[in-house]
Parts: structure tokens; C-alpha cells; sequence
């Protein structure tokens, strides 16, 4: 049983395609990536998930309920900047997927004790324990990303959305943050989607590589066409999944 | 070494800030003698010790009809009528301004509204303010209101747009409703906007006061220079110049370090 069914998205700016005909469906806990050329579209499917935009034609539907027509808590989100608040500390920060689903966006002071109590913890998990009372400006920016899914982990969403999450970081960072995405990924076995265009990191984190690009070139109005999914990978193993002898070969190996 | 890369030591920079300061006052000492050694009752541009004396009396000597001493009554009402409508201001353009930041609805019935009512020149709608509300302490309030109000709104709307989408969507998918959106992400960042936009507003603020001051009041600051002009009352005039100088100064100061104590997240911008 499908858990996200994307069935049939057209999208256009004015008289300009964007996507056309993308249909695929994802299972529950799948961690997909997302790649492509630039302009591609891979962006504008995102925010197609995130319901932040409606699709001209067609809809997305998470677990079959009716499309959302906005963001809402089904989905969580960390964008390559900008996706905690300046404002906050990092324990505010962490709070606030508890705090703004209440009506005033503060906790009752009852409710306090347990959500910082269950905060710390999340802090903990993901290694900012130390700087709970800092300001976000203080981090760096590996920190800070961390700390954005960290928060919208807290939130329990029932899909993750992940928009050039590494981008902005240097090499050794994004390999750390590599590692801590894999351990929260089995811990909460979280359906996930990434757009990246880091190709290695991709394969690397994703079961599955979806590559989006024009279907057809037209040579006279290259803007006519709208992209779609050209390649749907099976990335798990290393992109080479089904290629394990299954057998006992009964060769010995050296000890 | 070019001369963009020639930097004052300490000592040098605190003697050329102050340089400007003592060059007036040298200037004006000059003037002053060259005009009492003509005229030894001048009124013009009185000594510098005329003018202490005088801020001395005012300052500290009851006035002989009232018994009161009306600087410090000029400056309480000045500084109540100029709170009032600074803060009212405020008020309303963080209002307006998150309306129309947040709420595309408001956003397209008010923008354009307020671009052009921000062109109408307050002190030209004065002599209106007077017939509506009367010569009392309304119509000044009301003066400064409309004078800054449409700035702080353009402002702070403004800002409201200038937070990243990308926030807003976040707080979206942690469940939070427009009026939560509005309390905890934009109003927050809006704050130190708000007294940034506060200080530039200051300025036209005391225009604004002082000319309503001048043409209706029968207390104020703006008032008592106006009034003492028909004497040539230079020293008195001087002394509530440098007074208003001190007060404004001091306001500004005042709120740029409410503004760094109180919002320590949004860095060394102010």
C-alpha cells in the first residue's frame, strides 16, 4: 500500500510547463532523492509537497487523506537557510513545534515542565544540549541545521521534506550530517523526500533517486516542455541493489 | 598610505569628534564678542557666560506671575504630547504594518492607500487638525500621529516582507495558526525594527511638535521659543535650543540600548 500517491501533477507558470504528467507513489519510510539540472523543477515539486503551491492539474495525497491546500503538520520541512528562528533560542526553537500548534503559540505554564523536559532530550539526541540557550546566530551552520530537523522532527510529521539541506555546508560537515540523518532515519523510520544536486549524496542517503528532466527537446522553444521523472533508481546497496549472490559460494576467505 | 586606509588612534578620534563641537562654540564666541564690542547691549548673539546665567535662572527660578518654573513645565507636556504620539504611532504601525505584511486581503486593500496618504504633507493638514479637534492637546497628538504614522506603517510592513518565506512556511508545517504566525515569528523580529524606525521618526516627530506648539499651546516647549522670539530673547531661545538638543539626544541614545539589551539575537545592525 502506497503512502504518498502522486498521481498526475501538470504545473505551469502562465503559459510556461514546468512539470508534466509526474505520477509515482512512495512507501511508507522510503527515504527519496530528488535530482536534477538546475531549473529542472525538482524545486517546484518540493514545494508542491510541502503544499505550499497547488498543482494545476493532478494531486499528491499522504496516506490517502484529500490534498492539503497549505502547510500544514503532516509535513515537516528544513530548507537550506532560514529554517529556525533568529528570535529564539535553540530550546525556544525546539518548543516551538509544541508551542505554535496551541492557540496563542505559548505553552500553558502546566505543559511547560514536560516539553522542556522532552526538548532537552531532543537537544541530547541531536548534540546541542550545550548551547540550549544560545541564539541560532551563534551556531554553525552544520548546528543549525541540525537543530532545524531536530525541531521539525519534534513535531512528528508524517513526511520530512528536505530542500538542499547540506548545500550551504563544507564537505566534512555534510559527511557528519550524513551520519546523524541515517541514525534519526532508523530510529523514526520517517518517509523522507531530499532534493539535492549532489548526486554521491543522493545515492548515498536514498532508496530511491528520482531524476527529473525534460522527457523531449524541443531545439526551437526548449520551454515548452515541461520536466518529469526520466529515471526512477533503486539506489539501495549502492545504486546496485539486487546484485548480492544470494548462494553459498563455499569459498573459503582468509581469516 | 591612501587616506582610506588612515585611521585616528584613540586620542586623536575623541579630539576630532569633540574638534566640531569647539569650533562652533569658538565661531560663536567670536561673533558674540565682535557684536557686544560694538554694541555692549546687543541682543543678537549674547556672551556665553549671558547665556549660562540665563539657563541657570531658567532652569531653577520660579517664573514671578505663576511661581512655577515653566521650563520644566514646557518640558513635562512637551515630552507627554511627543510620547503620546510617537507611541500611538507605534502602536498603529505595527498594527498596520503586520496586517499588511502577513494578509495578502489587507496588503492589496491598503498599500496603496497608504503610499499616497504618506505623501500628504502633515503640517499642511494642520489648520485642519485644529478645526476637528479643537486647539487642545489633541490636535498636537494627532499632528505627530499622522506625520510619522504612514512612514512607520511603509516601514514596518516592509520588514514583515523582508522575513524569509522560508520561516513562515516552517512555522506553517509546526501547526501554527496566522494569529500565532503573527505573535511569535513576525512581531518578535518586527521589535527592533520598530525602535529602529522609532529613532528615524524622532525628527520629524519634534517638527512636528514644535510647529503645532508654536501656532496653538500656551505651554510647551516649541511654545516659550516661539513666544520669547518677540523679545529677541536670544539667550532664552538658545537655552531651550540646546535643552530640546540634549532631550532628543538622550531619547535616541535611551532606545538604541533598550534595543541592544532587550533583542540580543538581532546582532550589531542598530
Amino acid at each position: 500500500m502506497s503512502f504518498v500517491t502522486i498521481d498526475n501533477i501538470f504545473q505551469s507558470y502562465g503559459p510556461r510547463p514546468i512539470l508534466e504528467r509526474v505520477s509515482t507513489s512512495v512507501d511508507e519510510g522510503e527515504f527519496i532523492s530528488i535530482v536534477g539540472a538546475s531549473g529542472c523543477g525538482k524545486s517546484t515539486f518540493l514545494r508542491l509537497l510541502l503544499a505550499e503551491e497547488q498543482p494545476t492539474r493532478g494531486e499528491i495525497r499522504i496516506d490517502g487523506n484529500p490534498p492539503a491546500r497549505e502547510p500544514g503538520i503532516e509535513r515537516g520541512v528544513v530548507f537550506q537557510r532560514y529554517s529556525v528562528f533568529p528570535h529564539m533560542t535553540v530550546m525556544d526553537n525546539v518548543l516551538a513545534a509544541e508551542s505554535f500548534g496551541t492557540r496563542f503559540g505559548f505553552l500553558p505554564r502546566k505543559a511547560r515542565k514536560g516539553a522542556r523536559d522532552r526538548a532537552m532530550a531532543t537537544l541530547d539526541r541531536i548534540g546541542l544540549a550545550h548551547a540550549a540557550d544560545l541564539y541560532p546566530t551563534a551556531l554553525s551552520g552544520g548546528m543549525q541545521q541540525r537543530l532545524a530537523i531536530g525541531q521539525a522532527l519534534t513535531a512528528t510529521p508524517r513526511i520530512l521534506l528536505l530542500d538542499e539541506p547540506f548545500g550551504a555546508l563544507d564537505p566534512g560537515t555534510r559527511l557528519q550530517m550524513h551520519d546523524f540523518l541515517m541514525e534519526l532515519r532508523e530510529e523514526t523510520g520517517m518517509t523522507v523526500f531530499m532534493v539535492t544536486h549532489d548526486l554521491d549524496e543522493g545515492f548515498k542517503l536514498g532508496d530511491r533517486v528520482l531524476v527529473f528532466d525534460k522527457p523531449r527537446w524541443d531545439p526551437t522553444d526548449p520551454d515548452i516542455i515541461g520536466a518529469t521523472i526520466t529515471y526512477d533508481f533503486d539506489a539501495r546497496n549502492g545504486g546496485i541493489p539486487f546484485q548480492t549472490i544470494k548462494e553459498e559460494t563455499h569459498v573459503l576467505h582468509p581469516a | 598610505m591612501r587616506l582610506i586606509n588612515q585611521k585616528p588612534g584613540r586620542v586623536l578620534a575623541l579630539f576630532l569628534a569633540i574638534l566640531p563641537f569647539l569650533a562652533v562654540l569658538l565661531a560663536y564666541k567670536m561673533g558674540s564678542d565682535a557684536r557686544l564690542a560694538v554694541n555692549p547691549s546687543d541682543k543678537l548673539l549674547p556672551a556665553i557666560s549671558t547665556i549660562v546665567d540665563t539657563a541657570e535662572r531658567l532652569f531653577t527660578q520660579p517664573d514671578r506671575r505663576s511661581g512655577r518654573i515653566l521650563l520644566w513645565h514646557d518640558t513635562a507636556i512637551s515630552l507627554q504630547r511627543l510620547a503620546l504620539g510617537t507611541g500611538i504611532a507605534a502602536l498603529g504601525g505595527l498594527a498596520f504594518g503586520l496586517a499588511i505584511g502577513l494578509l495578502p486581503h489587507a496588503r492589496s486593500t491598503l498599500s496603496g492607500f497608504v503610499s499616497v496618504a504618506s505623501m500628504v504633507p502633515p503640517l499642511a493638514i494642520l489648520p485642519i487638525l485644529f478645526i476637528v479637534f479643537g486647539l487642545g492637546e489633541t490636535s498636537k497628538v494627532m499632528l505627530i500621529v499622522i506625520g510619522i504614522m504612514p512612514f512607520l506603517i511603509r516601514d514596518l510592513s516592509q520588514r514583515v516582507l523582508d522575513i524569509p518565506h522560508e520561516q513562515i512556511i516552517k512555522a506553517q508545517t509546526l501547526g501554527a495558526s496566522t494569529g500565532v504566525i503573527a505573535l511569535r515569528v513576525a512581531l518578535p523580529q518586527l521589535m527592533p525594527n520598530l525602535i529602529q524606525s522609532v529613532r528615524l521618526s524622532l525628527g520629524p516627530a519634534w517638527l512636528f511638535l514644535i510647529a503645532a506648539e508654536a501656532i496653538a499651546s500656551d505651554l510647551g516647549l516649541g511654545y516659550r521659543i516661539f513666544l520669547v522670539r518677540r523679545y529677541l530673547a536670544m539667550d532664552v531661545i538658545l537655552t531651550y535650543v540646546i535643552w530640546i538638543t540634549l532631550l532628543a539626544f538622550v531619547i535616541d541614545w535611551a532606545l538604541k540600548q533598550t534595543a541592544r539589551k532587550a533583542f540580543p539575537w538581532s546582532g550589531e545592525a542598530l
